[in-house]
């Protein structure tokens, strides 16, 4: 398969969210959102407390998917970034690794040229840190699997059994 | 793919159900939304026509609660089934973790699932994905209508992996649960 899991370990996680955090204090930014091209959220940081952010993350994703849908009938590869324009709320989503969407939640506070200038160092610092997770996965299949050994599953699957009952 | 976060230990994944228009991939989803606990679901998005025909996705989120310390949550997502959406329908089958094809048992419907699943396949092929490697399950939807083709005669058109199927009345709720729960299990298994 060529999508392989995305597993995010806690180092990782926490050099991530460093550096969402220093983009959301560098740009005044509202939120802002990782979530990988399937749609399910990686992490947030900001102020997500009015948001649903599982209805967010999944419409992020397939908004980034038919976009880039869009980019290929005119012959282009994909369009890098996407920008919404509303009357208080505005949202800016870029990618990265082509993997991974990075979506920006700003208002009148945020100035729109400052905010790209400062993304760009983000999304290469971002993509440092998910090349390593990659190549990690590639190697590290053998630790996922002793995580979630069988004992996982016959929890997981008695779960299932109450809910649905 | 799922998505499994070892921080925040939050594993996720993503059920996508596939098939013919006006097969019941949504009223799965309704079915489920409407039976399902508060506290284990999240909100049920559709991007749907004005007729109500679904044009993109519909959405839903599950909780299935804590397993092993893990927050597993399973992401529920329908297909528009009509043949001019391919395009949305490829879209959406990116990262997919298992599949429902729910097929329409009405004679006149025959011809249309054979063509899905064939599209399913084409699909998922453009993801470099195979479907004897993908966790499936049939749904052989409408089995209260007078005018359907026999569970035989519908496995040897569309099910030539042999693998599980459920009999269903999905508008009734019929099979739908027993559907989730099957491919659930053997999204786990895959893991």
């Amino acid at each position: 398969m060529s999508y392989e899991n995305l597993s995010i370990f806690e180092q990782d996680f926490w050099e991530i969210n460093n550096s969402l955090n220093k983009l959301l204090t560098a740009t005044n930014a509202s939120a802002l959102m990782l979530i990988d091209k399937a749609g399910q959220m990686i992490t947030s940081v900001g102020n997500t407390d009015s948001i649903d952010l599982l209805s967010f993350s999944s419409l992020s994703a397939a908004d980034y998917a038919a976009t880039s849908q869009l980019a290929s009938l005119l012959g282009e590869e994909e369009f890098k970034e996407i920008f919404h324009q509303g009357k208080k709320e505005n949202i800016y989503i870029t990618v990265i690794l082509s993997r991974i969407i990075l979506v920006v939640i700003f208002s009148r506070k945020t100035n729109l040229g400052l905010m790209r200038v400062k993304l760009k160092s983000t999304v290469k610092e971002l993509e440092d840190i998910f090349d390593q997770i990659f190549k990690k996965l590639s190697s590290g299949r053998k630790q996922q699997k002793e995580s979630f050994n069988d004992d996982f599953k016959r929890a997981a699957e008695s779960e299932l059994d109450d809910l649905f009952d | 793919m799922s998505v499994i976060n070892y921080s925040s230990r939050e594993i996720t994944f993503k059920i996508v159900y596939y098939g013919t228009g006006l097969g019941g991939k949504t009223t799965n989803l309704k079915q489920i939304y409407n039976k399902v606990k508060p506290e284990q679901k999240g909100k049920m998005i559709s991007l749907a026509t004005e007729m109500d025909r679904t044009l993109f996705f519909d959405f839903l989120p599950m909780d299935i609660g804590s397993v092993k310390g893990f927050k597993t949550k399973f992401q529920l997502y329908t297909v528009p089934g009509q043949i001019y959406y391919n395009a949305s329908r490829k879209l959406i089958l990116k990262g997919v973790d298992g599949i429902v094809f729910v097929a329409d048992s009405q004679i006149e419907r025959f011809e249309d699932n054979i063509e899905s699943v064939e599209n399913l396949i084409e699909n998922l092929e453009e993801h470099s994905l195979d479907i004897n490697e993908i966790p499936l399950v049939l749904q052989y939807n409408k089995r209260d209508l007078p005018n359907i083709s026999s569970v035989s005669e519908m496995d040897e058109a569309i099910n030539p992996w042999d693998t599980a199927y459920v009999e269903a009345v999905a508008i009734q709720g019929i099979g739908v649960f027993e559907t989730l729960k099957t491919v659930s299990k053997k999204v786990l298994q895959s893991l």
